[in-house]
């Protein structure tokens, strides 16, 4: 799949999943495509259906109520589709641990390749976590 | 008549939180509204009663990434109020000084989205654009772009030295010459104005029916903010207009919200001057908190937060209750929705800057055996009629 990959790299388009997160990731992700910022002059894109995303951009701990939905778009993705976590909440959970209503195993609803630490994650390095990624994907 | 129901969510491009609406549509005109919360549900009240004080300030502060000030200091009234508990006056100033910048990125974060969901990305860009020197100085003065930590239970958890107010002072006065800009730009601009004039009106009646909160309200003609009608912190001690408009459409909401910025900016320049000469400590350090109630307010940017805890004695809240704004200013779309086309609805929807992360709830069924089951309501309730008929009827 060298040659595939090494397409995909040069336009990622991206799909925001939000699992049930407090929304600072969510924004800081958009915050990625507001001026200061920019990621799409890297031809990073963010799509507004599933079937059109190389990546999937998944933020906050997964809930009981999100977790089978968001089984399902990962399912719907188009393959190979690459899984980056934002933020501390899909890395480790957060302080959202002990609660009573957040799956216990993210990794079984859904497989992460990247994931990037934070609370929030700065701009800087998500857009870091990109380029990693595109950089494994060239090969 | 026949009825169409347009679903949208839970993963919708235009909803940046996964939720999910049930429009019911006649034709093009929107006949009703539904919506179905508990994707963002993490049980916050539940794991701060195993928290102590300080670790639910952590806590609360990721209820929502928005309003990451508003609701530690909601938390630390509420937690003060139990043995009334002073602050000093520089952390007083402070506390206000984050929490009106947090309303101005705020604000400017739904001005953005609006004009995202009329699909005027232009004004989006622009918006976010000027945000960006707030969070810096966030940064200057907290550490952190977002999630600040800055509250603690008795004041502040770190100082603003007063050789760093100047530069923030200039930053400010950058800000707010492109706030004006913005300001009078977006009040004259066509596009929003015949996009979103006269749409999705909210009476003032209906948002008293709703108890209507924060800038929906008061777009209704509703004077109520609580830095007026309850000051805290420094509020009593700055000056600063309440904004209240009449029409109670998106635009006047959206009018609210741009003068809003600019009276924010008005506060924070007056308690960074305070900020240069204020003496004292930055924190009364708290050793025990009694047993008691007390509860806590705070005009968080999209209206009043409220949260209640109940104390033991002991360093954890025996009962920790949050109330969001969003959680009353949701359901008034249901009467702002009705009747407008479906293109306007979305931003009709929008315009109470519902924040879904503060307002969830889940329903929690455990079967007769204690084990949790996640059954649908709707068949549940089917299976219960089957089961009152079988009896009925032998
Ligand atoms: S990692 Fe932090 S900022 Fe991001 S969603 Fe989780 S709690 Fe919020």
């Amino acid at each position: 799949m060298g040659w595939y990959n090494r397409r995909l790299a040069k336009s990622l388009w991206v799909f925001h999943v939000s699992a049930s997160p407090c929304n600072n990731c969510d924004i800081e992700i958009l915050d990625l495509l507001t001026p200061r910022y920019d990621v799409e002059r890297f031809g990073i894109k963010l799509v507004g259906s599933v079937r059109h995303a190389d990546v999937l951009l998944v933020t906050g701990v997964i809930n009981e109520k999100v977790a089978p939905r968001v089984r399902r778009l990962y399912e719907q993705a188009p393959k190979p589709v690459f899984v980056v976590g934002i933020g501390t909440c899909p890395t480790s959970g957060c302080c959202f641990k002990e609660s009573y209503n957040t799956v216990q195993r993210r990794e079984d609803v859904i497989p992460f390749d990247v994931y990037v630490e934070g609370c929030p994650p700065k701009p800087e390095a998500m857009i870091d976590a990109i380029v990693k990624l595109v950089g494994v994907l060239n090969g | 008549m026949s009825q169409t129901v347009v679903p949208i969510g839970p993963f919708h491009p235009l909803l940046e939180e996964a939720e999910f609406f049930r429009l019911s549509v006649d034709g093009e005109t929107v006949t009703g509204i539904d919506t179905d919360i508990g994707y963002m549900h993490r049980g916050h009240e539940f794991i701060s009663e195993r928290k102590t004080f300080t670790q639910s300030i952590f806590l609360v502060e990721r209820i929502c990434g928005i309003c990451s000030t508003s609701h530690p200091l909601a938390f630390v009234h509420a937690v003060e109020d139990v043995d009334n508990v002073e602050i000093p006056v520089r952390a007083a100033y402070i506390r206000t000084v984050v929490g009106e910048l947090e309303r101005i990125h705020s604000h400017l974060l739904w001005l953005g989205l609006a004009g995202h969901f009329i699909g005027y990305d232009t004004l989006w860009m622009w918006a976010w654009k000027y945000r960006e020197p707030i969070l810096e100085i966030f940064e200057t003065i907290t550490g952190n772009r977002n999630h600040y930590a800055m509250m603690r239970v008795g004041g502040v958890a770190r100082d603003v030295p007063p050789e760093a107010v100047p530069p923030l002072l200039k930053t400010l006065d950058m800000i707010e010459r492109k706030m004006a800009m913005i300001a009078k730009a977006a009040a004259d601009d066509p596009v929003l104005r015949s996009r979103l004039k006269g749409v999705g009106v909210l009476s003032r009646q209906a948002a008293i029916d709703y108890c209507a909160v924060g800038p929906t309200a008061r777009a209704s003609g509703l004077a109520i903010d609580v830095r007026k009608d309850e000051p805290k912190d420094a509020y009593a001690l700055v000056d600063f207009k309440a904004i209240v408009l009449e029409n109670g459409d998106v635009y006047d909401k959206l009018v609210v919200r741009v003068l809003e910025i600019i009276e924010s900016i008005k506060i924070v320049r007056q308690c960074l001057e305070k900020l240069k000469t204020a003496p004292g400590p930055i924190l009364n350090d708290v050793k025990e908190v009694t047993a008691g109630e007390g509860i806590g307010r705070y005009e968080a940017p999209r209206g009043e937060v409220f949260h209640y805890v109940r104390t033991d004695g002991s360093n954890r809240p025996l009962r920790h209750k949050v109330r969001a704004p969003s959680y009353v200013n949701i359901p008034t779309c249901e009467v702002s929705c009705k009747g407008i086309p479906l293109a306007d609805a979305l931003i009709t929807l929008a315009s109470v800057d519902p924040c879904y992360c503060c307002t969830e709830r889940a329903v929690h069924l455990v079967d007769a055996r204690g084990v949790r089951i996640t059954p649908d309501l709707l068949q549940l309730s089917r299976d219960k009629t089957e089961r009152l008929r079988r009896d009925i009827h032998g």
